[in-house]
């Protein structure tokens, strides 16, 4: 009734994890099924909304288009890895002090994006952040507070380093 | 411009739900895990239109892994009534032959089997095995063919009701209803221009991120319990009953975070079907809604064909209107022509009114509303003929409006007579905004204005507060938090108890733990529950005066409370001291507050937008936009700018990009999120805001719903804009590069 299960293993928000899978199955649903990490949302399954984004060995992928089988051996970061024990991350700060998240179902692919922005690219433009964040789809916020959170965090940062 | 001081409302606290929206805890739909959960997939039509003759779901149920297999047959065979649903009347009967087809299908997409397997890959794979044999019908898909006398019939049973009376008459026209007000053709014997055009919209959606979810559990105590992304516990449970044939009190629903719903969140579609899958499997059964079936099968919003006939004298009054419009309900009757027909002439103090409104079945989803449902359409209609009679007359646009606009005792089309409103203080603040006074220069550039309106809804809300030892309070309410009402009602329950915002602690309960509450929609939550929790905290406040009376030996009456403070005299508590003391003074207090306001405060909006138009490709692009909205009273400004930029922005879309495109045979052809194409980053500017606020008179705040005016003046605001940069006026939604590109054309010929 179920194809055979291949052995998967891989970190996952710094810890090693090991699971068994069919090899149809995604990226995104072993994550959320089997590992229980729900924060990865489904909202489209073809790559089309980026609400399943994770960034995997560095890059930020749609978990919906990667196979489970394909992150063998790789390092995952999904939204529950970002804060640190009880302290958020700026980036997740800076979305709920600029009031960027609505429904929030966007959100986990929309913080992870502005990580992956930020860690390649530390003084995005308005326009280099509307281009990163094209790839997301959001339907409640009109993007402006997105955008606005996006510099906050990228600010911020900034200021850490300095 | 609001004249009371408050310590919460006004202020922009982080929400109360903010770290589990970001760091993925919150538990959307499909995020739900149950012991035994077996994973649900349905089966939909192929046709638009089709009799079912016959389903074989033998070969489904012999596959490993599936437990259960439904289908019409399973639903309860009950005598049809008439429905009081959230968005309309509906037939029993046609309520649940939208959950599941019975003898015919309707639309692609319809809901014909479904099947419960061990996983989704399985339930796929299964469902893919049932036989289902069709004879295809001749698919009705243009409204004005569908109204007409030869058309193929959808159903065999529906007759058109006429201004709110069975006629009898076998029809696709499910409603022709009509409002009047003076004499039009007096009115239009007066006007020196008299215009009349008319326009087309096209289906569009709700477009949320998240899809349709619902778990349900049978349980072998006979209840059913529901787990669901829904705009309203209550209304969904109340649905789930009726289709299923059971007393509401059998059935719970647990309100999951909703990931956006926009009004097409209110109807049930999957829930009775896991609900009728888990009695046959005896588990809990999820089911989440592939995208291409949340376009085919949800409802979309209405395409429409409306006519406006406008008249108005040389000095800029308009003297007569006469409005035709008709709206798609797609599969079956219920329809949002009503809501637009409120809507459309709103704005405006006009003495000579004649709406003619029908509704008609078309074999498409069954609609449902969408960010004041039938206004947008109705706007685009009417604002762009308001903006032609002002270039006509060589007024300024906002000029004319403003000669024309509605106030406190003005008479909506329907007889309505306003109270006070803010439909000029939203003119005043587009006309003095630095937007409008920028100036906009190069070639191919223009700048559009216009108004929207919603009328907004009262409705009942239920909510308790208990009062904690640690002088904090929590707050359970019935109102399914959308976007950040958990705090713009906790800050309400906080400013009357003299609490900070995170002093209070709001639960969004299910439907066995807290009273009635209806539907967050309408823009009726802040409203409505807000001032449920008003009510509740006053119980609160008059429960603990009797308690420091009882302390202090004297009258409840003697005890007083302003800010945060009880005092009788000399003696004074805080909240939290007496707090602490409510175990010796006679144990818990606990408030409760209901209300049902029969009408709410409508809320006006205004755009003005700027465009740039490329006449090589076609390509509307916007410069930059503004948004003015009459808040009554802002309780959260950030969220009042935000719900004003997110209508924006679906407004933007809903002009420029999306809709449903369908072959001859009624298939849709553009079902994925690439195709179908909502707004990005990239294709809105800025949304700029300005709050107006004035007070709603009857709200112990003043505050008006904000959620959905804001939707309504961009489409017009734009096409307007579109004119003045390149001399057309389009009026067919959405204005995409291919239609601005013919207007060109056919301008040049």
């Amino acid at each position: 009734m179920t194809g055979e299960k291949v052995r998967v293993r891989m970190k996952v928000n710094r810890q090693s994890v090991e699971l068994l899978c069919e090899p149809r199955q995604s990226l995104l649903e072993c994550l959320r099924d089997i590992l229980g990490l729900t924060g990865a949302k489904e909202g489209c399954n073809d790559g089309n909304c980026g609400a399943c984004a994770v960034i995997l060995d560095g890059r930020l992928v749609n978990s919906c288009l990667v196979l489970a089988v394909e992150a063998e051996g790789s390092e995952i970061i999904t939204i529950e890895g970002l804060a640190r024990g009880a302290e958020l991350d700026p980036i997740q700060r800076a979305f709920l002090e600029q009031g960027a998240v609505q429904c929030g179902f966007c959100t986990p692919g929309l913080i992870l994006a502005t990580k992956a922005l930020l860690d390649r690219t530390p003084d995005p433009t308005e326009g280099e952040i509307r281009r990163r964040l094209a790839n997301h789809l959001c339907r409640c916020t009109g993007y402006d507070k997105v955008v606005r959170a996006v510099r906050q965090a990228a600010a911020e940062r900034r200021e850490v380093r300095a | 411009m609001s004249e009371r001081a408050y310590r919460v409302i006004g202020s922009r606290p982080v929400r109360h739900d903010g770290a589990d929206k970001v760091t993925g805890r919150a538990q959307f739909g499909a995020d739900i895990r149950l012991p035994g959960l077996l994973h649900g997939h349905l089966l939909r039509s192929p046709y638009a239109h089709a009799r079912i003759r016959r389903i074989d779901t033998r070969r489904a149920e012999a596959l490993p892994g599936v437990l259960a297999v439904v289908t019409a047959a399973d639903l309860p065979e009950v005598p049809d009534r008439l429905l009081e649903l959230v968005e309309g009347t509906l037939p029993l009967s046609y309520a649940q032959a939208n959950v599941l087809a019975r003898r015919k299908v309707l639309y692609k997409g319809h809901a014909v089997a479904a099947v419960a397997a061990v996983n989704r890959h399985v339930a796929e794979e299964a469902a893919s095995l049932i036989e289902v044999e069709y004879e295809p019908l001749p698919p009705v898909l243009d409204l004005l063919e569908a109204m007409r006398e030869d058309a193929p019939l959808l159903h065999e049973d529906l007759r058109t009701r006429e201004f709110g009376q069975p006629t009898g008459k076998l029809s696709n026209i499910a409603e022709h209803f009509r409002h009047a007000l003076g004499d039009v053709e007096q009115g239009f014997a007066q006007a020196e221009v008299i215009l009349e055009r008319e326009f087309r919209t096209a289906t569009v959606h709700q477009g949320y991120l998240e899809p349709q979810t619902a778990t349900a559990l049978w349980n072998q105590d006979g209840r059913v319990y529901v787990w669901t992304s829904t705009q309203g516990a209550f209304s969904a449970r109340e649905a789930i009953a009726w289709v299923l044939d059971l007393p509401v009190s059998q059935v719970r629903v647990t309100p999951m975070e909703v990931g956006g719903a926009f009004g097409g969140k209110i109807r049930v579609y999957l829930e009775p079907v896991a609900a009728l899958l888990s009695k046959k499997a005896g588990r809990p059964v999820k089911i989440v809604m592939p995208r291409r079936d949340v376009f085919e099968a949800t409802g979309p919003t209405p395409a429409t064909c409306i006519r406006v006939k406008m008249g108005a004298r040389a000095d800029g009054r308009i003297t007569a209107a006469q409005i035709w419009m008709a709206y798609e309900t797609g599969a079956f009757p219920s329809g949002q022509c009503g809501f637009g027909a409120l809507c459309i002439l709103a704005p405006y103090d006009i003495p000579n009114i004649l709406i003619d409104g029908y509704d008609v079945v078309v074999n498409k989803p069954s609609t449902a509303p969408y960010r004041a449902p039938g206004a947008t359409q109705a706007a685009f209609a009417a604002e762009s003929v308001v903006d032609e009679l002002a270039e006509r007359l060589g007024l300024d646009p906002i000029e004319f409006r403003l000669k024309n606009a509605a106030r406190e005792g003005t008479r909506r089309a329907d007889g309505l007579k306003y109270p006070r409103i803010g439909c000029v203080e939203v003119l005043e603040a587009m006309k003095n905004h630095p937007h409008y006074r920028a100036p906009l220069e190069g070639a191919h550039r223009g700048r559009g204005v216009a108004m929207g309106y919603w009328f907004n809804i009262g409705w009942y809300s239920s909510c308790t507060i208990s009062v904690n030892p640690d002088g904090t309070v929590n707050l359970v309410e019935g109102s399914v938090d959308l976007s950040g009402t958990r705090t713009s009602i906790a800050m309400q329950a906080a400013e009357a108890l003299g609490l900070r915002a995170d002093q209070v602690h709001p639960v969004v309960a299910d439907t066995d733990s807290i009273g009635p509450t209806a539907v967050t929609g309408g823009s009726r939550t802040t409203f409505a529950t807000g001032w449920a929790a008003w009510e509740a905290a006053q119980d609160v406040i008059r429960q603990m005066k009797e308690r420091a009376a009882l302390l202090w030996e004297v009258g409840p009456d003697q005890v007083e409370f302003e800010g945060g403070v009880f005092r009788a005299g000399e003696r004074s508590l805080s909240f939290r001291e007496l707090a602490e003391r409510l175990e010796e003074t006679g144990g818990p207090v606990i408030g409760r507050g209901t209300v049902n306001p029969s009408s709410a405060g409508g809320s006006f909006a205004g755009a003005i937008a700027d465009v740039e138009v490329d006449p090589e490709t076609g390509k509307v692009c916007l410069l930059r936009f503004t948004c003015v909205q009459d808040a009554g009273t802002a309780v959260h400004p950030g969220a009042v700018e935000g719900q004003m930029q997110g209508g924006s922005a679906q407004g933007i879309g809903w002009a420029l990009n999306e809709e449903y495109l369908f072959d001859p045979q009624g298939v849709m052809l553009n079902s994925s999120l690439l195709d179908y194409r909502e707004p990005t980053a990239l294709d809105v500017p800025p949304i700029e805001t300005l709050i107006v606020q004035a007070p709603e008179p009857d709200h112990p705040f003043g505050v008006r719903g904000v959620g959905e005016a804001n939707i309504v003046p961009p489409p017009a605001a734009i096409a307007n804009a579109i004119y003045r940069a390149i001399g057309v006026r389009l009026r067919r939604l959405p204005m995409k590069p291919s239609a601005v590109l013919e207007a060109l054309w056919s301008k040049e010929r």
